[in-house]
């Protein structure tokens, strides 16, 4: 029975993951029908300038909305593991915002003297910044026992991080500040296929990392002392834990710009399509989860007011911050 | 050699300690509790027993090994605990909270062999659990909580189990179990425990060792016997209201000062509820004649402002008779809970003294 509803669950995301990734190949401003799209996978030519549309455009694109939205839902996961806060997320403690500060100041530094700065060099920059971010956070939570505190800390870490980030941003000149804008705010626009390769290495070694560790995950989950005893070298467990979901946070404020509120939404509703925390179930899930929610996002970003593209965040707040005000009211009953 | 022994042992957070020079010992197939009043560090010691905190000096030793250099999985097969941390779980059921139990043994991702889930199984039956199996962890009591945490440290199939406080939520049934549950694995599977406890009485009953935490230092450590004596208890937690007594575990509130307006003529324990009463009613009484080992005798000292007694298996001394008749001349009630038909040749003089009360119409 429990085994049934596991396998329909990951049923259900996979297809879900393959129909929306069609989806996003198939529509856009220019709608290029389904048949058209499998003949241009498939290698059997088709018309060349929707060849170009699909295999240079839009599916990197796709891919990396599916991979990074994975990322945010297992980093969002992690954090909610780490802090035993089910409204934790890296948008929401600022960890992307942090990420966001470095990218830009970065960016702006290389554009100032016309370097062009490589993916890893992106990502390199997005860690720093969601390190520093996190160990704001680590600070604030030794004084706030209360969750909803941290969250407050969280938040304005994250206004303090945006408003640095936008002063750089509207003091930087050139053209690109179009495209730095837009990424700050938040977009799957312009991802190419390096940075795909890049991203799909660094994010698939996390994920396989975060992976192996679902046992002392699982006893974390149960609290400090109890996973203490059951052996856990907690640590080092918090050292690593920490270090994967900001790798993962960071890779995605790299390429994307910071995307709300995926790394508490879809952690949430994976766990009650699959009616367990477990994190050998969930770890897989949530990486599913998020790359259908991204997809999906995505999709509507592009497609809602073609051919003027929402920023990705727009989209993903409408749909994740009910799901957050629905958690707090349940816990609040659950505590009466 | 001892199963779990401390060399000068010192504990405390952030580098001060709380508590000096701990010696404990406890031999395979003991139970050792700690007691003593509230904020004296019972669960910082036990958190440095399990090496949850470093310690600040001296050490810890398990089968004679310092216990900082046994590795973490080895000693999670040893030793399990039940603490008073809250556990917070999403969505899992009871039997999935008690299979925590079995991490130690199972493989890379966890997952649970027959043997895993058969010992679980045994675990939950052992302490009642299993018509809980499939509820929500979340959504039981307190009491039923415990116990599915006394399972979990169960199944982890430990040598020693260490526990902080684990009676507290459970109702007189459930306690009584709980411990009965530790005593009989103690007694067949040679398991160590080591618990703190609040309830003196349930202390006294189940441990063969205990050790009263006071201050910075344990300031006792031995049997039972050697523990309870002397009004050492009342010392103990500081007592200034009211009194325990260290034979039966009964606590009584303070007794009414002022002189006594009621004479009470009882024994054989018919009397404790009427000393009771007249204390919550406020009224000054005075009790007798008991003989020292009275059922009535300790709670009459507890409550009573002046009790008339006798040494125990003595005739009653003229003197005594002289002191009770003078009491019930001053009181302006005498209340007899003794039925003077069923008095045996023992009574002696109470008879008489109820005629005499009679006849002066009290």
């Amino acid at each position: 029975m429990i085994h049934r509803r596991r396998e329909m669950a990951y049923g259900i995301l996979t297809l879900l993951v393959l129909a929306l990734l069609f989806a996003n190949l198939c529509s856009g401003s220019v709608s290029i029908p389904f048949g058209e799209v499998l003949r241009i996978l498939g290698g059997r030519g088709g018309d060349p300038v929707f060849s170009d549309i699909v295999l240079q455009i839009r599916f990197p694109r796709a891919l990396a909305a599916a991979v990074l939205g994975g990322a945010l839902a297992l980093s969002g996961y992690l954090l909610q593991t780490f802090f035993h806060n089910p409204i934790a997320g890296p948008f929401i403690l600022g960890i992307s915002s942090g990420a966001k500060l470095v990218v830009a100041m970065v960016m702006v530094a290389a554009l100032g003297r016309t370097m062009r700065v490589s993916s890893l060099a992106l990502i390199l920059a997005a860690f720093m910044g969601a390190m520093i971010s996190m160990g704001f956070v680590l600070l604030m939570s030794r004084v706030m026992d209360q969750m909803s505190m941290l969250i407050v800390s969280g938040v304005m870490i994250g206004y303090i991080c945006t408003a640095v980030t936008d002063f750089i941003v509207t003091f930087a000149d050139d053209a690109d500040i179009v495209n730095l804008h837009n990424w700050s705010k938040g977009s799957f626009s312009g991802i190419g296929w390096d940075n795909v390769a890049v991203m799909s290495v660094v994010i698939s070694a996390a994920v396989f990392c975060i992976f192996s560790m679902s046992k002392p995950i699982s006893a974390y989950q149960m609290g400090e002392s109890y996973a203490c005893n059951m052996g856990v070298d907690i640590r080092l467990f918090r050292g690593i834990l920490v270090l994967l979901s900001s790798i993962l946070s960071a890779c995605v404020t790299a390429f994307a710009g910071p995307v709300s509120f995926v790394g508490i939404a879809v952690p949430h509703l994976v766990k009650s399509l699959f009616g367990t925390a477990k994190p050998l179930f969930l770890i897989p899930g949530c990486f599913l989860g998020g790359a259908a929610f991204c997809l999906l996002c995505d999709l509507l970003a592009r497609v809602m007011f073609a051919p003027t593209e929402l920023s990705i965040s727009t989209v993903t707040a409408i749909f994740g911050a009910p799901v957050v005000l629905f958690i707090m009211v349940r816990r609040k009953r659950e505590r009466g | 050699m001892a199963h779990l022994y401390t060399e000068g042992l010192s504990v405390g957070y952030e580098g001060v300690p709380l508590i000096r020079d701990i010696s404990l010992r406890v031999e395979k197939g003991e139970i050792l509790t700690l007691i003593g009043p509230n904020g004296a560090g019972k669960t910082t010691i036990l958190k440095s027993l399990i090496r949850q905190l470093a310690p600040l000096g001296g050490a810890v030793r398990l089968d004679g090994r310092e216990i900082c250099s046994i590795s973490g999985k080895e000693l999670s097969m040893k030793l399990s605990v039940v603490l008073t941390d809250r556990v917070r779980t999403e969505l899992m059921t009871c039997r999935e909270v008690v299979a925590t139990g079995r991490y130690p043994y199972t493989g890379r991702f966890g997952i649970l062999s027959e043997k895993d889930r058969r010992i679980v199984r045994e675990a939950m039956e052992l302490v009642h659990i299993e018509e809980l199996s499939g509820r929500d962890f979340m959504q039981i009591s307190d009491g039923q909580k415990q116990r599915v945490m006394l399972a979990r440290a169960i199944c982890q199939e430990p040598e020693l189990i260490v526990l902080d406080e684990p009676t507290s939520f459970l109702d007189m049934k459930y306690k009584l179990e709980f411990l009965s549950i530790l005593q009989n694995m103690s007694r067949t599977r040679r398991l160590s425990v080591i618990l703190s406890l609040h309830e003196l009485d349930l202390a006294g009953r189940i441990s063969d060792k205990i050790a009263c935490v006071r201050g910075d230092r344990i300031d006792r450590f031995g049997t039972p016997e050697e523990i309870f004596s002397d009004g050492y208890m009342q010392e103990l937690y500081g007592m200034t209201v009211g009194s325990y007594d260290e034979r039966t575990g009964d606590l009584e509130l303070e007794p009414v000062k002022g002189a006594p307006r009621v004479f009470v003529l009882s024994g054989g324990g018919s009397g404790t509820a009427v000393y009771r009463r007249l204390q919550r009613e406020g009224t000054p009484f005075a009790a007798g004649i008991l003989w020292e080992n009275d059922l009535d005798y300790p709670a009459a000292r507890a409550l009573a402002a002046e009790v008339v007694s006798v040494k125990a298996f003595c005739r009653i001394p003229g003197s005594a008779l002289v002191r009770a008749k003078e009491l019930i001349d001053r009181c302006r009630q005498v209340i007899c809970t003794l039925d003077a038909d069923g008095a045996g040749e023992f009574y002696g003089e109470l008879p008489e003294l109820l005629e005499y009360a009679r006849r002066q119409g009290k």
